[in-house]
């Protein structure tokens, strides 16, 4: 039998922690040697944890082709994440996976296909890793969209890479909007589902879909509308997950465990399960 | 005395229904062999009359349930005509007393619930049939005094229903209906029980008999609440043990030690409003006598500050919670605490 | 095929004690039979079955996982497991065998569960065929014949014998250690049982339950029923139909902190409670009837699905005498199937 300790976590180190938004950090963790805690592909999630605190997935949002660190953009709404933005960097935390399946970034449902990202407030986080990815195998695929927007101005996360590199890479569209009116913001004010149909996609691509319910929700009714098809939607899940292996029961909904079977689902996947989640 | 009949029950469930009185019942509802009874809401007459059921394994105490279905009952209100309609409940005398203390407590509102107390004979407990009768039960039934029973490996049998009778029944406190907008059968009186000598046995051992007898009652817990969930005094929105923040949350203990914490505070916290209606102890699927705990501070709460019954009345206020010139010195507990030590 | 006199019984009891731990049947204070280390003067239980399923031994109630160090902003992680025994689980019914099978496809399968399997490849099972099922017992409805119990060492009980059968090389060595104490044995006996038996089990009032309405697939027709309500109507949310459940799995895992350092624990969970998955933004199942529904399908459907068909549930009867209101899979299986045309 093939034994893998995969309950038992490594010990990772916190080597820098920028400050995103107002709740939201973005953790770089790196083993004590100065390693990678592991390999992952884009979309899969790491259970952090802090001993006596608790444990909880994240999606790991830098992308697999940095080989040096894994970095965590995590917004502070309970126990484990609200103790995580009291951390100093030289903290350590454990950290144990990858779990999760990945978007298909290999497959020919992503490779030579247009890409357009949808994402709303720490939606970001799981698709910045997707993105990145993309990036950097800029050849295998066609154009890059990214439609993101955020309450306001101050919420939208890793601003700053978005503004110095992504919006200077070829055939990468960036499309930027907020909640709200600013005087400071002289971009595109309205709801992100309003602003894809406004864009007016046409369905010869793929969509990347996350970010809080509501918007996902809505979003894919735009879409829809717009002539996308259920297998040409992405999205990724977040339930309520302790073993991150499929066994504890915690996100099972209908037949699938979103730890282990997703949290990548393409809409017609999701169609298929039990209106829970 | 006459016995009341399922028949009885659903005649004036009907009856109310029918009149417009009240939209729903609050009752039992028959099961696979005659003993498995579950609490059930009907809607309709049909329904009454296809599965609602009277009779010696009536066991659950429906009160509880006022709490969240009254809530119900107000949303359906508003959202329809506003109607008078109500929520009929059948109450057995300790039942009624769980609703008293609800009541007390304002945990349902009384003007949605119309009450018909029902007279009780006492309640069997199927442990103590199979324990006589074996396993393989294929039907129990009640003819007159007896418990009359098929088996599938002993043949038919007659019991004694004294013989079989729930401990809470054999030691009842009260046959006494202490709240009702009407009487079906006959109200009794409170009863002189001897409710307390099992108190009492345990109060007599040696502090270490009684934590060895404590221990080992109390590992057996698995923790799944069902004291907790079905006791009508353990109504908190939020309970402590279910809240992560608490501290104290937990599914399964962590050690020995906080099992008997779980009990122990529990006790504490039912302490002076506990009825004593024994749900604690019947929903235990370890069968650990959870009863005890509550007896034993009924016991000294009468003791200290003379014989106080939660749910006698509404309103009262518990001798914990209220203070008299007369109240027993601080310093007498203490002495008397360590005495029994 | 090995056996023993009863009035030896004891003589058998020994010899496994004197090689490794044995847990078997034994009657407690409150006339409950409960799982137990046997030792001289414990006596073995007549007892059906135990209130608590024998799954507290591959996956108990509580188990500490890890332990950690907390040194300033420094973590060590120790893995404080001790090298396994192996054990002897004795008595284990039909039911409650197959329920370890259901129990090793969550576990066992990729990734697999060092803490389950260890104990799992340790723990030597020895079955017993029942002789007298209960009212409650409805195993056939799942493919269980209990009268030819699976495990590592298949055991009947007749009225002065117990005959002993090894069905795996495990089996076969703990039948090597108890030659001395058995003789060899003809099957006559427990044909003899096996048929009596049979004729019993169609007598059982739940015979005639019926499962082809259900299985994988069948989320759709099963998900929205409008039975749902009045099955969950009443249910109190506690967890003892999910903790004497042999099959139920579901766990969660959190720490304590001893003041010396910090204990990871798993225990059991339940998806009948309230948090159960909630979550700093909100709770998929809100309501009693979605957590209730979600524990049935879970059993009847989703289980199924993942697993060739093989139901969660073993019809062991243990939720039917046990749940404080009576509520239980055979309740919800006659009012969904019932239902279907309507």
């Amino acid at each position: 039998m093939n034994k893998t300790e995969t309950l038992i976590p490594k010990v990772g180190v916190i080597t820098d922690v920028r400050i995103d938004t107002a709740d939201i950090k973005t953790f770089r963790v790196v083993t004590p040697d100065g390693k990678k805690a592991f390999d992952h592909m884009p979309g899969q999630c790491a259970m952090l944890s802090i001993p006596g605190v608790g444990e909880a997935m994240f999606s790991i949002t830098s992308s697999p082709t940095n080989t040096e660190y894994m970095e965590f953009s995590i917004k502070k709404c309970g126990c484990v994440t609200e103790w995580l933005h009291q951390a100093e960097v030289g903290q350590q935390i454990t950290i144990r996976g990858p779990y999760g399946n990945a978007f298909p970034v290999e497959s020919t449902e992503f490779r030579g296909k247009k890409l357009l990202f949808i994402a709303g407030g720490i939606g970001i986080a799981p698709l910045r890793s997707v993105i990145n990815y993309c990036r950097h195998y800029r050849d295998n695929y066609k154009s890059i969209n990214l439609v993101y927007g955020s309450r306001s101005m101050d919420d939208l996360v890793n601003y700053d890479e978005i503004l110095n590199e992504w919006t200077k890479d070829k055939e990468m569209y960036i499309y930027l909007t907020v909640d709200k009116e600013d005087p400071d913001w002289v971009k595109h004010v309205g709801f992100v589902p309003n602003y894809v149909k406004e864009l007016k996609y046409t369905p010869d691509r793929v969509a990347i879909v996350c970010g809080p319910p509501i918007m996902i929700k809505y979003t894919v009714a735009a879409l829809k509308e717009l002539g996308f098809k259920d297998k040409q939607i992405y999205t990724t899940m977040e339930l309520r997950m302790k073993c991150g292996v499929g066994k504890c029961g915690r996100c099972n909904i209908g037949s699938k465990y979103v730890c282990k079977d997703g949290p990548v689902f393409r809409y017609d996947e999701l169609g298929e399960l039990p209106d829970e989640y | 005395m006459q016995k009341i009949t399922t028949e009885q029950l659903i005649e004036k469930a009907a009856e109310l229904m029918n009149e417009g009185k009240v939209a729903s019942v609050l009752g039992w509802e028959k099961g696979e062999f005659g003993y498995d009874v579950t609490p059930g809401i009907f809607g309709s007459v049909d329904e009454l009359k296809a599965k609602f059921v009277y009779g010696d394994f009536s066991a659950a105490n429906l009160s509880k349930y006022l709490v969240k279905k009254t809530e119900m009952v107000q949303g359906q209100a508003l959202v329809f005509l506003k109607t008078e309609r109500k929520i009929l409940i059948f109450l057995k005398p300790c039942d009624s007393y769980s609703f008293n203390q609800l009541l007390t407590e304002h945990r349902f509102d009384r003007e949605k619930v119309y009450a018909v107390g029902v007279q009780c004979d006492g309640m069997v407990d199927i442990e103590k049939v199979k324990k006589i009768a074996g396993d393989g039960l294929l039907s129990v039934d009640t003819s007159g005094n007896d418990v009359v029973v098929k088996t599938l490996y002993n043949g038919d049998m007659k019991i004694a229903k004294a013989d079989v009778l729930a401990e809470r029944c054999v030691n009842c406190k009260s046959k006494k209906h202490v709240a009702y907008d009407e009487l079906l059968g006959e109200t009794g009186e409170v009863i002189d029980s001897n409710r307390f000598d099992e108190v009492e046995r345990i109060e007599k051992m040696t502090p270490d008999e009684r934590f060895a007898f404590w221990q080992n009652e109390l590992s057996k817990c698995i923790r799944c609440n069902a004291c907790r969930d079905a006791c009508p005094a353990c109504t908190c929105e939020k309970c402590v043990f279910d809240n992560p923040k608490s501290g104290v949350e937990n599914k399964s203990p962590a050690n020995s030690f906080e099992e008997k914490l779980f009990h122990i505070i529990r006790a504490y916290h039912v302490a002076g409003r506990c009825t004593d209606c024994g749900e604690c102890s019947r929903v235990c699927p370890q069968n650990i006598p959870l009863h005890l705990l509550n007896r034993k501070f009924i016991k000294d709460i009468n003791e200290f500050y003379g014989d106080y019954q939660a749910g006698a009345e509404v309103g009262s206020r518990a001798p914990l919670v209220d203070y008299t010139v007369n109240d027993v010195e601080p310093g007498e507990v203490f002495d008397r605490g360590d005495e029994n030590a | 095929m090995r056996k023993i006199a009863l009035e030896n019984i004891d003589m058998l009891f020994s010899a496994i004690s004197d090689k490794m731990s044995l847990f078997l049947p034994v009657d407690q204070n409150d006339g409950k039979a409960a799982y137990t280390k046997w030792e001289e003067g414990k006596k073995w239980s007549c007892a059906l079955n135990t209130v608590k399923s024998p799954k507290d031994f591959f996956f108990p109630q509580t188990e500490d996982m890890m332990e950690f160090k907390v040194d300033g902003k420094n973590i060590e992680v120790i893995d404080t497991r001790k090298a396994s025994e192996d054990f002897v689980v004795f008595g284990v019914r039909a039911c409650d065998v197959r329920a370890f099978d259901i129990l090793d496809r969550v576990f066992l399968t990729d990734p697999c569960d060092s803490y389950y399997a260890t104990k799992r490849e340790h723990g030597i099972i020895v079955s017993l065929a029942c002789t007298r099922p209960s009212e409650t017992c409805f195993c056939t409805a799942f493919g269980i014949d209990p009268s030819n119990p699976k495990a590592d060492v298949s055991a009947w009980k007749t009225e002065k014998e117990l005959y002993m059968q090894s069905n795996t090389e495990k089996g076969e060595k703990l039948l090597k250690v108890l030659a001395d104490v058995t003789d060899e044995a003809d099957e006559e006996k427990v044909n003899e049982q096996k048929e009596q038996i049979s004729s019993i089990m169609k007598r059982l009032p739940l015979a005639g339950l019926d499962t082809s309405e259900f299985g994988g697939g069948k989320t759709d027709e099963f998900f929205h029923s409008p039975a749902w309500d009045e099955l969950s109507e009443t249910c109190l949310g506690c967890g003892t139909c999910t903790f004497v459940c042999p099959t139920c799995q579901c766990y969660d895992i959190k720490d304590f902190n001893t003041g010396k350092g910090i204990i990871r624990y798993r225990c059991w969970d339940s998806c009948m409670y309230s948090e159960f998955t909630r979550m700093a933004h909100g709770n998929n199942r809100n309501s009693q009837k979605e957590r209730f529904r979600q524990r049935f399908m879970h059993k009847l459907v989703y289980y199924p699905e993942n697993n060739e068909g093989i139901f969660g549930c073993v019809g062991c009867g243990r939720c039917l005498s046990r749940c404080p209101i009576s509520m239980n899979i055979v309740k919800v299986m006659k009012a969904l199937g019932g239902k279907e045309n309507e």
